[in-house]
């Protein structure tokens, strides 16, 4: 991957941006730590040496400038341990008078009378550190009778600590700030592996290989959820391709058979020298067969309408016993004259929110199987039932039934078991009243009714 | 009477026009929208025959131009197979009746009839129908032939009500459906045939003359025959 479009990736531009606001808090964190211990040191010199002026005021109080040059003396010689620096000096020019320093600093004190110098000790029993230049932090004082006194630490090894730990804060801020954008690459370089992935896969199933599966890590985090979800996409697609593919197939198979006998029996009354009344008859079949074909048509709309989804906006509120009791009043007569036992028992009630045309067409297409697969003198029930949120319309007969190995077959399109290819029918009944089903979340149970088929319509209410 | 076909298919138009000729009426035909659309503003027409789709103006946007307008010629709205939509939003848009593409021309003339008749009949205050010695009293819904009280289920009562409402002209299995039973459906057998001979034996058995018939192709008459 060139630079250019790691930079322009969205990972990357996130591990830059986590980059930039850690290191400005690690920043702010170091320097916090930084002036709590450096800091600390050297306000705790400055407040030792205020303790220290307060006993030799005290001292000078006492004793005046005597009691004080005994007193410097005295703290000058146990400097080596304190590190204290002491200093009493005439006017400019003149030797000192008492202390530990060779001569008065040169840099100029503050308003408070403070300031940090270079020092030299009086003697090389003085110099604590034996480095080449020690700095001293002192307060000086300008006595009665041109006196000064300076009183102060040697801040060498102070400085040194400070020195020492900015330096590791400032290794700690290198370390971060490298560690954080190692991390952020290698995270970065991770996800976009992963996005690479899925475009890959995306590439291959446009060049047309619709069985490839984006690779799924297995950790069950988001990309791996990602990839579930694509591939789950994908395995709906790919079904419904197929299912597309097959209906094609059948609707090709199914609908050239009808086609070819209507161009067939054209050609033969147009070959045949017959009178008026012969194409007239050879018209009227062709016709008959003409609407065979659109009936045909109309129910693989209605299959693929359903299947789409009317819109929900078209859904009301059905009356689930008044709909059986319609369908009912509609089919009663028919299964009379078939010389069937016909029973209805709408008991159960509710509502069901679907739309009410496809609801009826696809009762009456389970109706209208019963009514014409049952047996002379045989018995068709209609029921509704009512289980919590469930409205079941029952339809059952006792023909022939349905094997249990056909009944996921037999909702096909143009599926028609064997045994039926005698009867009237296009094999798209059972296929409607499917994705009727499907379309109020509902669905359609075929069982079995010992003898003959219990086909159940189960919708939510 | 006069009839305005606005269909772009000149196959199909010319077929309409031809058998609504046969019928006796004085048809024009127009292709195309707009031209449609001015030429129903125009001229006063019995009946307009409109499809749904068109170049120049779609058949919705003709029907509600005309209705805007306060033109008040029965549209019969022809649509697309299966285009559901289509054919609500056509009877929405003030279309007085539907058909769905391909349909057979009996289909086409027994529903251009009945809006012929629903326009010229105003059935609203009709208490009472007749046809021959059948009578049918809509108040206390009772119905007798030559005098004798004749037992109707509901269903049946309404259903010879249609048929009596369009008494001499014939009534369509699809119309009956949409009319008497008010589902939008394919009832892919013979249900309606059923329904009308078990009405057959109710009014005609045991009577000399027949007035419900069977019109072959097409549907059903009930009359009187001649």
């Amino acid at each position: 991957m060139s630079p250019g479009r790691f930079l322009r990736s969205t990972t990357a531009r996130l591990a830059l941006t986590y980059l930039a606001l850690f290191g400005v808090s690690v920043m702010v964190l170091l320097g916090f730590l930084y002036w709590s211990t450096a800091g600390f040191m050297s306000r705790q010199t400055d407040a030792t040496i205020d303790a220290e002026i307060t006993g030799l005021a005290e001292q000078y109080g006492q004793f005046g400038t005597v009691g004080l040059v005994r007193a410097i003396k005295r703290r000058a010689a146990d400097a080596r341990a304190s590190r204290g620096l002491y200093l009493v000096t005439g006017p400019a020019g003149i030797a000192p008078i008492a202390g530990n320093l060779s001569q008065w600093p040169e840099e100029a004190p503050d308003a408070e009378g403070r300031l940090t110098f270079t020092l030299e000790y009086a003697s090389e029993l003085g110099n604590a550190g034996g480095g080449e230049v020690n700095l001293g932090r002192a307060r000086v004082f300008a006595l009665a009778g041109g006196l000064r006194l300076l009183v102060g630490r040697d801040i060498r090894e102070r400085l040194e600590i400070a020195a020492r730990i900015r330096q590791s804060l400032a290794w700690g801020m290198a370390i971060t700030v490298a560690l954080a954008a190692l991390g952020g690459i290698v995270i970065s370089r991770s996800m976009l592996r992963r996005i690479e992935a899925i475009n890959q896969t995306s590439r291959d199933i446009m060049a047309g290989s619709l069985s490839q599966r984006v690779p799924v890590g297995g950790s069950g985090d988001e990309f791996d959820r990602l990839a579930e979800n694509l591939n789950r996409m994908l395995d709906r697609i790919e079904a419904l391709l197929a299912g597309m593919k097959e209906i094609s197939d059948n609707v090709a198979h199914d609908l050239r058979g009808p086609l070819a006998r209507l161009r067939t029996r054209l050609e033969s009354a147009l070959m045949d020298d017959g009178d008026a009344a012969t194409y007239r008859h050879a018209i009227k079949a062709t016709i008959t067969e003409a609407d065979g074909l659109l009936t045909t048509f109309n129910a693989l709309l209605g299959i693929a309408q359903a299947e789409a989804g009317t819109p929900r906006e078209r859904f009301t509120d059905v009356d689930a016993a008044t709909l059986l009791a319609d369908i009912a009043e509609l089919y009663g007569p028919v299964a009379e004259q078939r010389g069937l036992d016909f029973h209805v028992d709408a008991s159960g009630n509710g509502m069901v929110r679907g739309d009410r045309d496809l609801l009826f067409q696809a009762l009456a297409n389970l109706t209208d199987n019963a009514i014409k697969f049952s047996p002379a003198n045989g018995i068709v029930r209609l029921d509704l039932q009512r289980a919590d949120d469930r409205i079941r319309f029952i339809v059952s007969d006792d023909g022939p039934g349905i094997p249990e190995q056909a009944r996921a077959d037999v909702r096909l399109r143009f599926v028609r078991l064997d045994q039926s290819r005698t009867t009237p029918g296009s094999g798209l009944g059972l296929s409607l009243v499917d994705a009727v089903a499907g379309l109020h979340d509902g669905r359609l149970v075929l069982d079995d009714n010992a003898p003959g088929l219990r086909a159940i319509l189960e919708l939510p209410c | 009477m006069r009839a305005l076909i606005i269909e772009d298919d000149a196959e199909a138009a010319g077929y309409v026009a031809k058998g609504l000729g046969e019928a006796g009426f004085v048809v024009d035909v127009v292709t195309d929208g707009r031209d449609g659309l001015v030429r129903a503003m125009a001229e006063d027409y019995d009946i307009a025959v409109i499809d749904r789709m068109l170049p120049g103006l779609d058949g919705l946007s003709i029907v509600d131009a005309l209705r805007r307008a306060g033109n008040q010629t029965p549209v019969l709205f022809l649509t697309a197979m299966g285009a559901v939509e289509d054919r609500v939003a056509g009877l929405r848009g003030g279309a007085d009746d539907y058909l769905v593409k391909p349909f057979a021309f009996s289909e086409l003339h027994a529903r251009i009839e009945a809006l012929l008749r629903r326009r010229t009949g105003g059935d609203a205050t009709v208490t009472t129908l007749t046809v021959g010695d059948l009578e049918m009293d809509l108040l206390a819904r009772a119905v007798t032939r030559a005098g004798r009280a004749l037992d109707l289920q509901p269903r049946e009562f309404k259903l010879l009500e249609v048929l009596m409402r369009n008494a001499g002209h014939v009534v369509t299995r699809t119309m009956l459906l949409e009319q008497v039973w008010d589902y939008n459906f394919d009832p892919q057998t013979n249900v309606i045939d059923v329904h009308i001979s078990r009405l057959r034996r109710k009014i005609d058995h045991g009577f000399d003359v027949a007035l419900l018939h069977t019109v072959r192709g097409a549907g059903y008459s009930l009359r009187v025959p001649r």
